[in-house]
């Protein structure tokens, strides 16, 4: 069993994004959580980094963040799973440990 | 006898901008008595709670960066300082205070309880533990 | 599975508390234990009973407290930070020589020592912070 990360700031605001990808060890979950999912969107400047991230860890954005900001399912990138409280619960029974990056 | 789980405490905040870190420290102090396999990180500006010469009378909040000398006192020496963080920050272990623990098993010899690691010793590190605390 | 939920931020500020709240009540409906929900740094201003929020918005203070009543949920508030914050229940305020208490039905105040007890009787410990 991995980690699960757990990311709820936007990229653009902390770099929690960043230091997550550096220290999650390959083939962690990684949940996007509050202002965390504007990482989630294609076309941002953090659209290929993470694109690319999918191919190394499980990628998870919370589905109620997402609608309460009007992210439009279609702008996430592939390869994120949506998940609701109870995906976000399920994530946590299936890790061995469960990093917050605050 | 219960099993001893392996606790993680990450600071990733810089110390008197907010309460963080020694809020967190005061966690760490109470959990030593708990017997637990404690590990402590300091990764991005984390780093900067451990550096040397914090004079905080001008600012007048109390100075809490002497305790950290006092965690050795509880045989808390996994103290873990990301490499690349200090790097990017201009830092090397000479700015950080030197924080040593006394081993009863090595005839009480003075070790050093801060180690500097590379970001994937950190990430194994990070793996293996059961319990993380972050603030 | 036993879970440790560790609330970091005070009510409405940060989504902190929010967040906490909704996983606490996902993971009861899907059938497992929370050990403890402790509230640490500015997260003590959950437990304050002189809170008075619009109408049309939640009441993040007394949802906590319903959601600890229906389950017989034990919530700290660490009495460190509480002391440092002004969350005094009648004891600490006697105690504290103060003039009036303001802890929300269903908080209790205790020490540090009871968030590290729920790491260690917990499986996973979640942080909900900024």
């Amino acid at each position: 069993m991995t980690t699960l990360h757990i990311i709820n700031k936007s990229p653009f605001e902390r770099n929690s994004l960043d230091s997550c990808l550096r220290l999650a060890k390959q083939g962690s979950a990684i949940l996007l959580i509050e202002d965390g999912i504007y990482a989630a969107q294609k076309n941002t400047a953090f659209g290929d980094k993470v694109a690319t991230a999918t191919g190394l860890h499980s990628f998870y954005a919370l589905t109620p963040d997402l609608d309460a900001r009007g992210i439009d399912k279609d702008s996430i990138i592939d390869g994120i799973s949506l998940v609701d409280y109870e995906g976000f619960v399920q994530l946590t029974t299936e890790c061995s440990g469960v990093q917050s990056w605050l | 006898m219960s099993t001893i789980k392996k606790f993680l405490y990450v600071n990733r905040k810089a110390p008197h901008g907010s309460i963080y870190a020694l809020e967190s420290l005061e966690v760490v102090l109470i959990g030593a008595a708990f017997d637990q396999d404690v590990s402590l990180a300091f990764i991005d500006d984390g780093v900067y709670q451990l550096l040397q010469n914090q004079d905080t009378s001008g600012i007048g909040v109390k100075n809490f960066s002497p305790t950290y000398k006092a965690l050795g006192d509880y045989d808390i020496n996994k103290i873990y300082v990301e490499k690349e963080s200090l790097e990017l920050r201009g830092l090397s272990k000479d700015n950080l205070m030197p924080l040593t623990w006394e081993d009863e098993d090595d005839d009480w010899a003075e070790k050093e309880s801060i180690h500097v690691v590379s970001s994937e010793e950190l990430s194994d590190i990070i793996e293996h533990q059961d319990i993380i605390f972050n603030f | 599975m036993k879970f440790g939920i560790m609330v970091s931020e005070g009510p409405y500020t940060h989504q902190a508390s929010d967040t906490a709240y909704h996983f606490t009540e996902a993971a009861l409906n899907n059938g497992h234990e929370i050990v403890r929900v402790f509230f640490y740094h500015d997260g003590v201003n959950n437990g304050t009973s002189l809170a008075v929020p619009p109408q049309d918005d939640r009441n993040i203070t007394t949802r906590w407290s319903a959601l600890a009543e229906k389950h017989n949920l034990d919530m700290v508030l660490c009495v460190a930070a509480a002391q440092r914050r002004g969350l005094l229940d009648k004891d600490e305020a006697k105690r504290a020589g103060k003039d009036a208490s303001n802890m929300a039905q269903g908080f209790n105040i205790s020490g540090l020592g009871q968030l590290i007890d729920a790491g260690i009787q917990a499986d996973r410990l979640l942080v909900f912070g900024d």
